[in-house]
């Protein structure tokens, strides 16, 4: 077997080593009715690397892959080029390989990684500091909920109507464990947001309020009447941003007054990978520091004097903490946070910038050549790079046909509200960089003969 | 922003020290001293108006952002590629990973890392998809977690696998819900899980999330669960307990069924803690034992990379008792077709579920890579994967117990990993001291101070990708750094003198916390 280096004899030499007659002797505390006397049946036995790869190589053919086809899919994941030295980075054993980075000495270059991907994520978002990144965009958004009732003592959280279905989903199960009171409502297939529904429900029992910016279906809002209502009542405003490459264009939730910002930073470095692994983004104001959750990373010196880097306030932590941690999270997402932070330090300000003005171009194009065909007509007012079609009829077959021409043409509402009959024709089209003009012009084509 | 290099080149600090004596090295003019280089902040390399990605021109189009266009510098540095690359090259080299040495981390299986796996998981096909695509584009994908699924509800003799949760500790809380889920669908509400002092801070952390009180199971003087003590507390408020089995201490858990049926009979559940199942896969099935709920961390058990500290996966499997409260979505095969069931379809399959943990399907990336590792291993070498790892650790255990104190030795066999406490060290000597020590020889120290029960604990785990040469290396090196801290050697003290930095001063960090950087002029006003 190629990954065990033990030989036999080696194996006959470490057993007389301990005084163990064979292996069975290592394993006498297993009581006997549950020891396997050899290989579990029904299962197939080792395989070359040949033909592992080969049956992997099958199967990925079987799927229609984003950069194969004209593509549009977003509503929380996004299809963006990524530079071929983000992949080369990431795959170096060092950073690979590596563990939590528990021994600082020898663990500098995750550490001081993870310090430049806080502020690249804090500056980002407009917040004072960052942590090292959370498993994804939903349980960051549900893990900022916690930290808002733990720090406000409250229970009752407004959620936008505009927040990620999936995203509400799992606020709803854990709201059921911790006994939060969730505020929800169904978005509506309108250019206007709930934002006087959030406005009038915020109260002196509220905790926070969660709004999704851009929101689910491509509008973009100013925050800041809902900061200054949260603020008045005590409460917090959660801002969720699924699409961080929309801040090089648009003002950042801090800036607008939200306390906490959370995020998926799949869009940078990450790829789509059917939905994971991904990695949450989690900022706040500097006064929050000690109830968050998730590893921090923070700058100090050696023995030397030397600058250097640890992880820190880990007395927030499950390792030290136990039951009364913050958060019960071990692990976060740390090669994916690499990715991001490469990606993130090849744009640099103007590349973010620059990437940003492009996919908001090309949105703009794609929906006015969308909008040309009969029936088919614009939901929002105001987008980044993804906005909501009303289609004359039932979107989600509409989709399925289009996949049958080759062509992977966006979201449907009913794929994410399912049985919700008034977003039953809602379209999410994406338009990221990677759309060329025949990509545009394909879609278009696929739509309109779809729907004649 | 200009570069000073604050992490190494500073002229007060290094610069042309000269040599005091003919024995002596004189300091560098850079601070760095051959491959081992300084680097500093990409904030301090950067310059204003570079990029490292060449983009299109936009075309010009009539703004749609609602009036709400950034009017602030995000405050990003630009690299052009070769600085940004060489930057990265230099941070990773302050790395120590399972490709440089021996990483004998108890507790986080630090396994070798095939690469086939990550070739495999880099194929377009599944790379490339996105989670919302219709279900018929994605075949392949939902196949690749069908099998995967099979084979760990196969390997464990469990009814069936929640796969989507993101990480071991959030496994944790999938089985911890489900059990919940299933207590309030019988109108059982039940208050206190219980936990072995043991046990990985998550158990107890993840307890309380659900809304639990966590109360202590008592040890043996062996290091195993207090069978007696434990039934004694068990009643009608008792939800369930959490098991780590092997546990903490690096021992099986002799008495798992009769804990299991006992805990049964009391109207509770039995969650084990799967972060040590490399010890005993392909050998015992923990559904044979009567588990109701086992997160398998495919970062251990199945090589999935540690990444510097995530992204790791935490599939469940479940018995008969939970399976109809496993969480959404999950995959479902119809003859030749896959489907994924969601909100949309519960009702008529699913309706018992206690809910959505994720955004979308769990970690497909880590279930490629697993999947290609248990291929490649088949129920043959899996089983070779525990008894080798087995047989590595119970060879560091009795290579090491004469110089180190092995509070559990008398306990029997270990498994996949062997205990050790800081007894006998000279005054003012602890565990610390001994995993810095051996920074300096080239290893990764043990896990330190973990688990709780044992005084300066040093819990070494080898795995089974490691050959007796590497061991036997190890075995001589542990037992100098050991010799030496019994000795009193105090350079043992300020250890490590060879990595990239010495001890770091932690206290200060916490202290007063410097999360991000600042410009340095803005530092200095903030003060």
């Amino acid at each position: 077997m190629r990954y065990l280096p033990l030989t036999q004899p080696d194996r006959q030499a470490m057993l007389a080593a301990i005084g163990a007659r064979t292996i069975d002797d290592l394993f006498v505390d297993v009581p006997s009715e549950a020891r396997l006397s050899g290989p579990i049946e029904g299962l197939p036995l080792h395989a070359s690397e040949m033909a592992v790869e080969r049956h992997f190589s099958n199967l990925a053919r079987k799927n229609m892959a984003a950069s194969h086809h004209p593509f549009f899919l977003g509503a929380g994941a996004y299809k963006h080029h990524v530079p071929a030295s983000v992949d080369h980075i990431i795959q170096r054993g060092e950073f690979l390989t590596a563990y939590t980075p528990y021994q600082p000495e020898i663990a500098q270059g995750t550490l001081q990684m993870l310090f430049e991907f806080q502020t690249q994520v804090a500056r980002l978002f407009g917040c004072d500091v960052a942590n090292a990144s959370m498993y994804d965009g939903s349980t960051a958004c549900w893990e900022a909920i916690g930290m808002a009732g733990r720090i406000t003592k409250r229970t009752k959280a407004v959620l936008s109507s505009g927040l990620h279905p999936h995203y509400v989903s799992v606020a709803k199960t854990m709201a059921k464990y911790t006994g939060d009171a969730l505020d929800t409502a169904l978005p509506e297939l309108s250019a206007k947001t709930d934002s006087e529904r959030l406005l009038a429900a915020v109260d002196t029992d509220t905790s926070c309020v969660v709004v999704q910016y851009p929101d689910i279906l491509g509008r973009i809002e100013d925050l800041s009447a809902l900061a200054a209502k949260a603020h008045e009542n005590g409460a917090l405003l959660i801002a969720v941003v699924t699409e961080p490459v929309a801040l090089g264009a648009i003002k950042s939730p801090g800036e607008m007054g939200a306390d906490i910002v959370v995020g998926e930073g799949q869009s940078l470095g990450v790829g789509l990978q059917f939905g994971g692994p991904y990695v949450g983004l989690f900022a706040c104001n500097e006064k929050f520091v000690r109830q968050m959750p998730g590893r921090l990373c923070g700058e100090t010196v050696d023995a030397e004097g030397k600058r250097g880097f640890v992880l820190t306030l880990s007395t927030r932590e499950q390792h030290i903490r136990r039951e009364k941690a913050t958060s019960n999270i071990c692990t976060n997402s740390g090669l994916c946070a690499l990715a991001f932070s490469v990606h993130m330090t090849l744009l640099g300000e103007k590349g973010l910038r620059g990437l940003a003005s492009l996919n908001h171009a090309l949105a703009v194009e794609a929906a006015g050549r969308l909008t040309q065909i009969d029936g088919v007509e614009l939901v929002n007012d105001s987008f980044f790079n993804e906005f909501t079609l009303r289609l004359p009829k039932e979107a989600r077959p509409v989709v399925r046909a289009m996949a049958d021409r080759k062509v992977l043409g966006g979201v449907s509402l009913g794929r994410l509200y399912p049985g919700v009959e008034q977003l039953e024709n809602g379209l999410v089209v994406a338009v990221t960089e990677v759309a060329t003009d025949e990509d545009i012009e394909k879609f278009t084509t696929a739509l309109q003969e779809v729907l004649a | 922003m200009t570069a000073i290099n604050q992490s190494g080149w500073k002229p007060e600090m290094t610069a042309l020290r000269p040599a005091q004596d003919e024995t002596d090295v004189a300091g560098t003019y850079t601070g760095n001293k051959a491959l081992m280089l300084e680097e500093p902040l990409i904030f301090e390399i950067g310059h204003d108006g570079s990029t490292g990605i060449d983009l299109a021109e936009a075309p010009q189009v009539a703004s749609r952002l609602g009036g709400l266009q950034r009017n602030r510098d995000i405050g990003l540095p630009g690299l052009s590629e070769p600085e940004a690359v060489r930057h990265y090259t230099r941070l990773s080299r302050q790395n120590y990973a399972i490709d440089l040495g021996f990483f004998p981390l108890g507790s986080c299986t630090m396994k070798h890392n095939p690469r086939l796996n990550e070739k495999v998981a880099r194929m377009a096909g599944f790379a490339d998809v996105h989670p919302m695509q219709p279900v018929e584009t994605v075949q392949g994908a939902l196949a690749v977690i069908h099998q995967l699924a099979h084979w760990l509800i196969t390997l464990t003799g469990m009814k069936a696998v929640a796969m989507s949760p993101k990480a071991g500790a959030h496994g944790e809380l999938c089985g911890i819900l489900a059990i919940r889920a299933a207590l309030t669908a019988r109108g059982d509400a039940r208050s206190v899980i219980l936990c072995p002092e043991s046990a990985h801070g998550t158990n107890p952390a993840t307890a309380a999330f659900a809304g639990y009180q966590v109360e202590n199971i008592p040890a043996t003087s062996e290091g195993r669960v207090d069978l007696e003590a434990l039934k004694a507390r068990l009643g009608p408020d008792i939800a369930g307990v959490m098991i780590t089995n092997p546990n903490t201490c690096g021992l099986f858990e002799r008495d798992m069924r009769a804990i299991s049926d006992a805990v049964h009979a009391a109207g509770g559940y039995v969650y084990c803690d799967g972060a040590n199942f490399n010890a005993i896969v392909g050998r015992v099935r923990p559904g044979d034992l009567g588990i109701d709920a086992m997160h398998i961390n495919l970062h251990k058990t199945f090589s999935t990379p540690h990444g510097g500290g995530g992204p790791g996966s935490g599939p469940v499997v479940l018995s008969e008792a939970l399976a109809p409260f496993a969480p959404l979505p999950f995959v479902d095969k119809d003859g030749e077709h896959y489907r994924l069931v969601e909100e949309e379809t519960v009702g008529e399959h699913h309706d018992k579920t206690f809910g959505r943990m994720v955004a979308f399907h769990g970690q497909m990336g880590m279930f490629t890579r697993a999947l290609a590792y248990i291929m490649s291993h088949g129920a043959d070498g899996l089983r070779q994967v525990a008894e080798d790892a087995v047989l590595n650790a119970n060879y560091i255990l009795r290579s090491l117990q004469d110089v180190l104190d092995a509070p559990f030795a008398h306990s029997g066999p270990c498994m996949h990993e062997a205990l050790f406490s800081d007894d006998g060290m000279a005054e003012g000597f602890s565990t610390l001291d001994i995993a810095k020590g051996l920074i300096d020889e080239g290893y990764h120290p043990m896990t330190v101070y973990f688990p709780l029960v044992v005084h300066g604990a040093m819990l070494i785990e080898p795995t089974e990708t490691e050959s007796k040469a590497t061991l036997d290396q190890f075995i001589g090196a542990l037992r100098s750094v050991a010799g030496r801290a019994k000795a009193g050697d105090q350079s043992l003290k300020s250890a490590p003198h060879h990595a990239p930095r010495r001890r770091l001063d932690e206290t200060q960090a916490a202290r007063k916390p410097v999360l991000v950087w600042r410009e340095p002029e803005q530092a200095v006003a903030a003060e």
